[in-house]
């Protein structure tokens, strides 16, 4: 027996550093703040915020497990939560505006694919022009003024409605988001085309895997769970504005990189990229609890960045 | 044997933006065959087998498959035909397990849902009928390259595949691991599977192949019954007569009165490299034959500083030195030449003249900045020495054949003018032509009163360039010799067996 198959260690940190930090919040917050964070209604509340950025954090595994990134998702927010709050309020159909708002997420998802695999354009330049574009479109289509919006069923399936009188359905949502990514990130030949490319787009090439076409499909995944996420956002604040979601797609990627996925792509966690995402919501919830104003939540926000990602890395260097 | 013709390319051409790499070529692979296929750096068999795959397409020329004209659009099309081809770059994900990377594209799945547990089983099957030391759920990045290039091998034969290409198979595999593959080469031919192997290792060839096909610069020289023919005439016709076997040249002055260069006292790595030393003199080209994992690449990458030592001494011409990191080493005039230059030695998407610069920034600059005219003529400089066969400096490295690659990562650390060169199998997928020239450049260096420590598999190489031979066990060092006392390589090989 030749000593050629070196023993190194299994254990990747960066996989665990989401649910560290997660432990460790909960028991700082809990000993600072006490009942007012560990009331059940404030926990909800949490629960409720991070539905939203769940849904896309999801959408967001795929795109950064390709090793691309997508900035257009925030404006995605704002234009399919203002085509839902326009639509519903001259038809009230329901149907009709979902179909509006999903179908113009699969379009911008669409755009932004091709422009990645058919003009070779950086996908981070591509979104961020896109982003621009339509946050311009979201301030033209009402004149940045806010629609507000009334239909009760809406309101009832994507913001205020309970499932079985206590769980907010903001949280089906997540939690359905996350049951599927999970599926189709593990346990379809889907995820694994996706992780394949993120690695080494040759050796995915070479084995058959239609590069362009996984790329394509997964920035249309991405801009049907961004207007997915619009909806939840009209639903829980019971209006549709241009400036929904502004930012948003830095706690995305915060949550998605937090949870475990390398921004360089090839690998991915569909559950951990939903618990950054209610990390990323309950820090922000505890220091605003905590009484400290927007300026310390924004500083917390990049610190944790920060240290989530050294250790992800640290955990990599171990690894070589 | 039938005769039946699996695979028939007729008068295939090609070229890439106007130079022809194909000129009409025949090639025919007959069923349950292994054959040979031989040449030159960038006589064109990859770019033939990338076209019998589906990677390129044809410019002109015909490809039958059983008889029936085909066109291919994908890979995959190729595939529906049974034509499979294992890459010479690593083809696997290093960021899926092994199981992912032998299912991709190919999973198997129960009521639409990837079936793990069944691959699992038989990724497990597969890898110990190949006696590959890996787990299904380990992590392709995590494991050595020769395990890498065995799953890679494993991916391909157990698919249903009719025609298998396998492009220097063996370029980093162990003599053991080497015959495991033979062997089950040999069980899938006598299943009519047709195999069509590429490599530069005449030995293997002659213990393999039924046929071999000889290119020279995009054009068929000969198709060959291997019972035919002999490792010279196949030689000389991949270099045309022009000498391409490997002769050891002695010094023109004896070098055993030159002091020394460089020493290593005690080193050891953990397990890998148990107390080792020795010394090397100025003018000498220092060998290291030994079995892949024996240690020797692990005691290159401690003198250059990569890698992390328990203890040792290294002595520069007398005075000890210190060699914790890479600029350690650098400082000290150490060079080294990694085993993988793909992945440790160039970077492939940057330009020649980019490559050999970035060891050299200091002979461009223009009093602070770097001047671009002193880059160009730079590179140039380097193109002429090394006679690299490129169409201008200004091309990226991916688009030159392994050989032409290698000689500039000699080139880029050569006009460092270190002391001590380190090479690890710098002739890996390099053919005979350029692998004398390698030779020829480590020789010379060696003349001008510096060291070289040269780490290689292939025993005529180590006999044609070392006038010293250290042989490595297990990381012990069990043998040296002195070049003038080995009369064959069978007591080379006999040793590093041991």
């Amino acid at each position: 027996m030749q000593s050629s198959s070196k023993k190194k260690s299994r254990f990747d940190i960066s996989k665990y550093v989401v649910y560290i930090i997660f432990v460790l919040c909960i028991a700082i917050f809990g000993i600072w703040l006490g009942d007012s964070f560990f009331s059940v209604t404030n926990l909800l509340n949490v629960v409720r915020q991070s539905g939203a950025i769940a849904v896309m954090a999801i959408g967001m595994v795929f795109i950064i497990g390709l090793g691309h990134i997508d900035l257009s998702i925030s404006s995605v927010v704002a234009v399919s939560a203002l085509l839902i709050g326009v639509i519903l309020r001259s038809t009230g159909n329901i149907f009709l505006a979902m179909l509006a708002a999903l179908g113009f997420g699969a379009l911008v998802g669409l755009c932004n694919g091709l422009c990645v695999t058919r003009l070779h354009m950086p996908a981070f330049l591509t979104t961020l022009g896109v982003q621009s574009i339509l946050t311009g479109i979201a301030m033209w289509m009402t004149g940045t003024k806010a629609v507000p919006i009334t239909n009760d069923t809406f309101l009832y399936w994507f913001g205020s409605g309970q499932v079985g009188g206590v769980i907010p359905i903001l949280l089906f949502w997540a939690v359905a988001a996350m049951i599927i990514g999970h599926i189709v990130l593990s346990y379809t030949s889907y995820g694994r085309r996706v992780l394949a490319s993120g690695g080494n787009v040759t050796a995915a090439r070479y084995a058959g895997v239609n590069v362009k076409r996984v790329t394509v499909t997964a920035f249309m995944m991405q801009g049907i769970l961004a207007a997915l996420a619009g909806a939840l956002y009209a639903g829980r604040t019971q209006a549709a504005r241009w400036d929904f979601g502004e930012g948003v797609e830095m706690n995305v990627i915060a949550a998605v990189v937090l949870g475990g996925t390398a921004m360089s792509g090839g690998t991915g966690s569909a559950i951990g990229a939903v618990v950054g995402s209610v990390l990323i919501m309950m820090i922000n919830n505890g220091l605003v609890i905590g009484r400290l104003g927007v300026a310390q939540q924004t500083l917390m926000q990049g610190v944790i960045i920060i240290i989530a990602v050294a250790l992800s890395e640290l955990g990599k260097k171990r690894r070589e | 044997m039938e005769n039946e013709c699996v695979v028939s390319m007729e008068n295939i051409c090609k070229s890439f933006g106007g130079t022809p790499v194909l000129k009409n070529v025949n090639f025919q692979l007959k069923k349950g065959e292994v054959h040979a296929l031989v040449g030159g750096n960038g006589a064109g068999k990859s770019t033939l087998m990338k076209i019998m795959n589906g990677v390129y397409k044809k410019d002109s020329g015909i490809v039958r498959v059983r008889g029936r004209e085909v066109e291919y659009q994908h890979i995959r099309d190729a595939w529906k035909y049974g034509i499979r081809m294992i890459f010479q770059e690593l083809s696997l994900c290093p960021t899926l397990s092994v199981m992912e990377n032998i299912f991709l594209t190919n999973e198997i799945k129960k009521c639409g849902l990837l079936n793990k547990n069944a691959m699992k089983k038989k990724t497990a099957e597969i890898l110990e009928e190949l006696h590959i030391e890996a787990k299904p759920d380990d992590i392709i990045g995590d494991l050595p390259v020769g395990t890498c290039q065995l799953i890679e091998i494993a991916k391909a034969l157990f698919s249903d595949a009719a025609v298998l290409i396998l492009d220097e198979p063996t370029a980093s595999l162990t003599d053991r691991e080497t015959k495991v593959l033979f062997q089950r080469v040999n069980e899938l031919k006598q299943k009519g599977i047709s195999f069509i192997y590429i490599s530069h290792r005449m030995k293997e060839i002659f213990q393999i192949a039924d046929r071999i096909s000889v290119l020279r610069d995009g054009e068929l020289i000969s198709t060959l019954d291997i019972k035919d023919t002999s490792m010279n005439e196949v030689i000389t016709q991949i270099t045309s007569g022009a000498g391409g076997d490997l002769v050891y040249h002695p010094h023109e002055k004896p070098i055993d009165g030159n002091p020394e260069l460089f020493r290593v006292e005690h080193l050891v790595i953990g397990d890998l490299v148990k107390d080792v030393s020795f010394s090397i003199r100025k003018g000498e080209v220092l060998g290291i034959a030994g079995l892949m994992g024996s240690g020797r690449t692990e005691t290159a990458e401690a003198i250059f500083g990569i890698r992390k030592y328990h203890s040792a001494k290294f002595f520069m011409e007398g005075q000890e030195i210190q060699i914790h990191s890479i600029r350690d080493a650098v400082k000290n005039k150490i060079a080294l030449i990694p085993e993988d230059r793909r992945r440790e030695g160039l970077v492939l998407s940057h330009t020649l003249e980019q490559n050999l610069c970035l060891t050299n920034l200091e002979k461009i600059k223009r009093r602070i900045l770097s001047s671009n005219r002193k880059a160009k003529k730079f590179a140039e400089k380097c193109v002429r020495d090394f006679r690299v066969k490129t169409a201008g400096v200004n091309i990226p490295m991916v688009n030159l054949s392994g050989g032409n690659q290698q000689k500039i990562v000699i080139a880029k650390w050569l006009k460092t003018n270190p002391k001590l060169l380190i090479m690890d199998e710098p002739t890996a997928g390099v053919d005979i032509g350029a692998k004398g020239e390698v030779i020829e450049i480590v020789r010379k260096y060696a003349a001008q009163g510096n060291g070289v420590l040269f780490i290689s598999s292939e025993m005529p190489e180590l006999l044609a360039v070392c006038d010293r031979i250290i042989v490595y066990c297990e990381g012990v060092l069990t043998k040296e010799y002195l070049r003038e006392s080995i009369t064959s390589e069978e007591i080379l090989e006999y040793a590093i067996q041991q």
